[in-house]
């Protein structure tokens, strides 16, 4: 297999509210990520890009923010629906066939612009589910509420996530939450949909991320510089029918591990998108991670959820750690659907 | 590239205005049991799935490849969903391809749909934007200036548009699956048609459908078992481009033309007008065949109108363009990219029934989207490269 390495990463400071246009949010993370990689635009040979037109209610969201990326002379350009991640799957790919050396990646989702609850609403089935209207934190609850019942965690474990989580995220810029309160008296907290309290839920925000791809034949043309090189990237999807499903386990992501070669080695660092704190539970336990394995050092997505930038984030989260040096083997996932339906597992390290 | 990829599996839904009798699912999985059929394989055999569809406002369901993903067999696999505008059938093709080609997977189903019926397209494909002035004419609307800024730069006569509807829905008629079969098509009865966006006539238009399109895409070892001649992914290419800026030539974009010659220097074609032996290209509205011939480079510039008025075009013609009646005569937006590329496939396959065009080896599959911006194209052949 080829090797690929992220080598810029960009993200928007997650806000709620944000007015800005798809265009002033792809451009800003875009020429940011472009120069920390010491990319010209002219070097890119592929573009790929991740976001959801019903976040805003509107077709082609992703139309206008071509404009942001100077998209002439024409670009060779894709699109997923789906969160960035998934489009950084996509440009890997690409780069894999061995005649595209250089690709940026970029997503963006502003979820504050509609009742986020409800959209996501829209993901189920369209003739025996949405109808019923369950929204996204009462799946969630469902699924928390499973986990209660196995018996293998308490609230308490989860308010120890949310508390470790936003705490964490102190020093990062980009985080909407940055702070919390202790465990006992995020306890005090009334639930939403119990078993879940606010503490547990994840910020509603706005972002958008980009992040610059190369080969070793594109880093030799651009000049030597820190890089994660990816070791293996792999997803998998679960079945939509909750009742389908065993909430409590993660089977696509211990798959999607597996197949990203999280077996060869252990990981030093995960960065895990976990929007509900039981979820970042269900993922660790699903993916075996040891004690000293930091997780979500970044805050993760408790702390900042730009809807289909989250999964992105947590990839240029992983990177930065790994370009730095402050890790020598990292894990990177991004889920999507509800309940932690769909999962991508990204292995990044240090030295080619 | 380490695989080649090839073509093994292609199958499509009846269409039609409103396939009732189906669920989106259901419509799915008539185009994927059938793409199955042909390759002579299961789900089990599929290694990912990858779906394309037009925007999500057009069912208004939410990334419906999650809830898709049960009926499509890809619980436990890889699913992605793309989604690049109109051209979005083809681009998936080209992803799904990708895949192969990379060497990631063996076998890979790939599909594309609408399901028009449950949806109003002129509603979402008329969006009110913030700071910019609605169109709310929807898709014909945006297209008819571009169609007059081509008859006055070509001086082509209104009748080259009813010809290309004559010809595309006479060719449906040898299609089983098209939407339309209208056997009294006539010069006379498109221009006796309601003129909708000048110079559009109503019958000049496609249809709103449902459909679905599937195939099967493998490595070189698959199509070595492939029960039936594989149809060879030659080529493929996407390109895109702003919808505005000043000095654009939207008649004939720039992204277009890139596209084409990116993918005719891949698949090693220097004269394409001879060597292509048919194509499949994305006609929503009539005068898109001769516009999109020169900006092919399948026409001089100037001449892709004379092409349609001498016939060339036809089955019979030159170069034939649209055999299966085109998008003029079946439209499920998200899968009429698909249904190109899949069209093309059948023909290098000699697959196509009623409407093969004899003898094809190399066949074009072509897909735009947006504002005339978003582009992908793949090149078939019959021979292994």
């Amino acid at each position: 297999m080829r090797d690929v390495a992220v080598i810029g990463t960009s993200l928007l400071p997650t806000t709620y509210g944000s007015t800005a246009s798809e265009v002033e949010l792809v451009q800003a993370v875009v020429s940011d990520a472009l120069a920390k990689a010491g990319v010209e635009r002219s070097q890119v040979d592929f573009w790929c890009s991740g976001s959801a037109d019903m976040l805003v209610g509107r077709p082609f969201t992703f139309v206008s923010a071509l404009d942001a990326i100077g998209a002439w002379p024409p670009i060779a350009e894709s699109h997923v629906e789906m969160d960035g991640a998934f489009a950084l799957y996509e440009a890997w790919v690409r780069l894999l066939h061995g005649d595209t050396h250089v690709a940026v990646v970029y997503c963006f989702g502003q979820s504050s612009q509609g009742d986020v609850r409800k959209v996501l609403t829209t993901q189920f089935d369209p003739y025996w589910v949405t109808p019923l209207w369950p929204d996204t934190i009462s799946v969630a609850a469902m699924q928390a509420q499973a986990l209660l019942d196995t018996g293998r965690y308490t609230e308490r474990d989860f308010a120890a996530v949310a508390e470790r989580s936003r705490n964490a995220a102190a020093g990062n810029e980009r985080a909407q939450l940055r702070s919390s309160a202790a465990v006992d008296t995020l306890l005090q907290e009334p639930h939403i949909v119990r078993p879940l309290r606010r503490h547990a839920c994840p910020p509603i925000g706005d972002g958008a991320g980009a992040i610059v791809l190369a080969t070793e034949e594109g880093l030799a043309r651009i000049g030597a510089r820190p890089a994660a090189w990816i070791r293996g990237m792999d997803h998998r999807i679960e079945a939509h029918e909750l009742g389908a499903r065993v909430l409590t386990d993660s089977p696509s992501t211990r798959l999607a591990a597996q197949q990203a070669g999280l077996g060869d080695g252990p990981v030093d660092l995960a960065e895990l998108h976990a929007p509900f704190a039981p979820q970042e539970l269900i993922l660790r336990d699903a993916l075996g991670l040891p004690e000293q394995t930091r997780i979500n050092v970044s805050g993760g997505a408790l702390a900042a959820n730009p809807i289909m930038v989250a999964g992105l984030a947590r990839i240029a989260e992983a990177a930065e750690r790994v370009m730095a040096g402050d890790s020598k083997r990292a894990l990177a996932h991004a889920t999507s659907g509800p309940a932690l339906q769909q999962n991508l597992v990204c292995i990044m390290e240090g030295r080619a | 590239m380490s695989e080649r990829c090839a073509v093994v599996g292609i199958g499509q839904t009846r269409h039609a205005q409103s396939r009732d009798d189906l669920s989106i699912p259901g419509l799915l999985r008539e185009a994927a049991l059938r793409a199955l059929a042909d390759a002579e394989l299961t789900f089990a055999d599929i290694d990912a799935v990858v779906i394309g569809t037009a925007p999500d406002m057009f069912e208004g369901i939410m990334m419906p490849e999650l809830y898709l993903a049960g009926a499509l067999g890809a619980v436990g696999k890889p699913m992605l969903r793309v989604h690049t505008a109109g051209s979005v059938g083809g681009s998936t093709a080209i992803v799904a391809a990708g895949l192969v080609e990379a060497g990631r997977f063996n076998t890979v189903l790939t599909l594309a749909f609408e399901k028009q019926s449950e949806s109003n397209a002129m509603w979402a494909l008329s969006p009110s934007y913030p700071f910019q002035p609605p169109v709310v004419a929807g898709a014909g609307g945006y297209f008819a200036p571009l169609v007059r800024a081509y008859m006055a730069q070509t001086g082509a006569p209104e009748h080259i548009g009813w010809q290309v509807a004559v010809k595309d829905r006479l060719n449906a008629l040898k299609n089983p699956l098209a939407h339309l079969h209208m056997p009294d098509i006539s010069l006379e009865a498109v221009q006796a048609s309601p003129m909708l966006w000048e110079p559009i006539r109503y019958l000049e238009t496609c249809p709103s459908s449902d459909g679905a399109a599937a195939m099967v895409l493998t490595n070189e070892a698959g199509a070595r078992r492939s029960p039936r001649p594989p149809a060879w992914v030659l080529g493929t290419a996407l390109r895109s481009e702003p919808i505005l800026f000043p000095g654009r030539n939207q008649v004939s974009p720039q992204a277009g033309r890139d596209c084409a010659q990116a993918l005719y220097r891949q698949a090693g074609i220097t004269d394409p007008r001879r060597e292509i032996d048919v194509a499949e290209i994305y006609v929503p509205f009539t005068w898109f065949e001769p516009m999109w011939l020169e900006n092919l480079g399948l026409a001089p510039e100037g001449t892709g109108w004379k092409d349609v008025d001498n016939g060339v075009t036809a089955m019979t013609g030159e170069l034939p363009v649209n055999p299966s009646g085109g998008v003029l005569s079946t439209n499920p937006i998200g899968a009429s990219g698909m249904i190109r590329f899949a069209e093309a496939a059948m023909q290098v396959r000699q697959q196509a029934g009623e409407h093969q065009i004899e003898g094809a080896r190399k066949a074009l599959g072509h897909a735009y989207g947006g504002g005339s911006q978003f582009f992908a194209m793949w090149l078939v052949g019959a021979d292994k490269p």
